[in-house]
């Protein structure tokens, strides 16, 4: 047994990988959240449902149709974002100007909704969904065993934050949207379609809770109740980043699953709160959050 | 539809009759929660605050006047009174918290807080965890009324009812509530008036956590139990919808709404459309922003304006 000063070291790095997985999770919700506000002003309370819609999407898209996890990761982000296309086009648009509570309340409608859909059919507890053969493999590192799976996640989600990232900062396309963000009005004066770049985001920030979701499948069980549960934790975890920038709500998302792991390992009682003791403390230090710009 | 002195009168006496026609326990389960959507609603109506964590305080007297009037065998005057500070107190401390953010940021607090308090009473030695407290002796109130007598109870739930309306309509009816309303319709407005709106909202806010307390004291007692369902990020959600289907802003509204959310679940509850109460609960809210955002009574006043005003 490997220690150090004490300190289980197989179990540390354990938990931290741990934390690192469900902190890629994070940081793709975290970050789909915040390009919407971005240009929405809204928040999506059916986030979570457009995860565990990801993730039932795999599932049925192997049970019912054999198509495999690649695929699925390829298709199924389509499909959940052109749901939230829909979504946008029909229920949020006609509300666009009122109060952006009504809009919270709408998606909250949606997310109950879609989680007592898949109730009902499906049962609350899990479904399991296999690890792709590829991935399923374990590499031995000197201080702890690391799965194929969780290594692909973690990379998988940082590639993926870092090209949103790449493609908002540093593309033309990027700049219609940041230019939107800050004055839709003068936009679309320019002569782009406001409209369309507004639903085209609500559906693309869905879309990675959509990949999200796939991505969770074989890790966690696919259950109905998997997306209300982690909502809650991702908007602490906006909370405590403040939704300014991209990059804030990446590393925010990352940060805090680190932070959560060393949690479960140190004082496992604490795990489960740790993230909104965070918020706490940050809301008396920094009210704005971390990265935030609103005064 | 302004509440005039015989239309009070009028309500206050069916109140009074209603338990001869009508099942006392449901109709206290129908008082319990319009008291939480009364008290919800003096902060989503009036203060135009959304909290979308108010399950932690109705969930916290629960628990409180549950585990006094398990353990310590004192009347249930002072278990309910002891279940409402509580509420009050977490409120004071919440209130602080989510005060220091704005609109959809202070729904996402409260949320979050609510969540924490979630996991801690999961954990926490007195709660009974998983079972929550079970069995919660009803006691004579005052050490005389024997309250296992469901229509003696109903009698003291609706006292309670009554002042608990009476308190968030005296608050709105108020100089204070005049604010509140001004922070709501103008903000920036009223921090030029001079009014210190912070402060203000955390005094709305804990008079609302703490009669969100009362309501849940009140339920513990009526239905013998204080479980996670009391402080599950459900309810905080039911009580939204019941304000928002019954009219937010309107003084019977949230009364309304929790009839109606309260009996859809009822009639849902006993069958296997069990699960369907969440789709429901789903589509209303769907359908009353999309199409039906003043509510019930907020739609009725505004026909009988049209047609009669």
């Amino acid at each position: 047994m490997a220690t150090f000063l004490g300190i289980n070291l197989f179990g540390l790095f354990g938990q931290l990988l741990v934390g690192l997985i469900n902190g890629s999770f994070y940081a793709l919700l975290s970050l789909g959240l915040a390009i919407i506000f971005g240009l929405l002003k809204i928040i999506n309370f059916a986030q979570g449902a457009m995860y565990m819609l990801g993730a039932f999407a795999a599932w049925m898209a192997l049970n019912y149709f054999g198509i495999n996890y690649w695929a699925a990761l390829i298709l199924v982000p389509l499909v959940v974002g052109f749901a939230g296309v829909l979504v946008e086009r029909f229920l949020l648009r006609p509300i666009a100007g009122e109060d952006h509570l009504y809009s919270l309340l709408l998606t909250f409608g949606i997310a109950l909704v879609l989680q007592g859909l898949f109730t009902q059919i499906y049962g609350a507890s899990g479904q399991p969904y296999s690890i792709p053969d590829a991935l399923k493999g374990g590499t031995k590192l000197p201080f702890m065993y690391l799965p194929d799976y969780r290594a692909w996640i973690i990379v998988a989600s940082v590639v993926v934050c870092s090209l949103t990232w790449y493609m908002i900062e540093k593309t033309r396309l990027g700049a219609y949207l940041r230019a939107g963000t800050e004055n839709p009005a003068m936009l679309q004066a320019f002569g782009i379609n406001v409209p369309l770049i507004v639903t085209l985001t609500f559906g693309f920030g869905v879309g990675l809770a959509g990949f999200a979701g796939v991505m969770a499948a074989p890790v966690y069980s696919v259950s109905p109740d998997m997306g209300s549960n982690m909502l809650i934790v991702v908007f602490a975890i906006v909370v405590i980043g403040g939704m300014g920038s991209i990059g804030g709500a990446i590393l925010t998302g990352l940060g805090m699953g680190i932070i959560e792991g060393l949690t479960k390992y140190f004082y496992p009682e604490a795990s489960t709160t740790v993230i909104f003791a965070v918020m706490v403390i940050v809301l008396l230090l920094k009210p704005a959050g971390l990265f935030g710009k609103e005064a | 539809m302004t509440m005039t002195k015989p239309r009070i009168a009028l309500l206050v006496l069916l109140g009074l009759l209603a338990p001869l026609v009508i099942y006392p326990v449901f109709l206290m389960k129908v008082l319990c929660f319009a008291l939480f959507a009364c008290a919800f609603n003096l902060l989503l109506g009036f203060t135009g605050l959304l909290s979308f964590g108010h399950a932690a305080f109705l969930g916290t007297g629960g628990y409180v006047t549950g585990y006094l009037m398990i353990n310590t065998g004192i009347t249930p005057e002072l278990g309910i009174l002891c279940g409402t500070l509580a509420a009050g107190v977490v409120g004071a401390v919440y209130g602080k918290l989510a005060v220091k953010r704005e609109g959809i940021y202070f729904a996402m607090v409260t949320l979050a807080l609510a969540q924490l308090l979630f996991f801690v009473y999961l954990q926490a030695p007195f709660t009974g965890g998983e079972d929550g407290l079970q069995g919660v002796p009803r006691g004579f109130l005052f050490g005389l009324i024997d309250l296992t007598n469901n229509t003696y109870l109903y009698y003291v739930v609706y006292a309670i009812f009554l002042f608990g309306f009476w308190l968030v309509f005296r608050t709105v009816h108020s100089p204070f509530g005049q604010i509140l309303k001004a922070i709501r319709e103008n903000e920036p407005r009223a921090i030029s008036l001079g009014y210190n709106v912070t402060q203000y909202k955390w005094v709305a806010f804990v008079i609302s956590a703490a009669l969100a307390g009362l309501a849940g004291s009140t339920k513990t007692l009526v239905f013998q139990l204080a479980s996670l369902n009391d402080v599950h990020w459900h309810l905080s959600g039911e009580v939204v919808l019941m304000t928002l289907l019954g009219g937010m802003g309107t003084i019977a509204g949230p009364l309304v709404g929790a009839g109606v959310v309260v009996t859809i679940q009822n009639y849902l509850s006993g069958g296997e459309l069990g699960n369907y109460v969440s789709i429901i609960m789903g589509v209303i809210f769907i359908i009353c922003v999309l199409l039906f955002r003043n509510g019930i009574v907020g739609e009725l006043q505004r026909l009988i304006k049209r047609n009669f005003g």
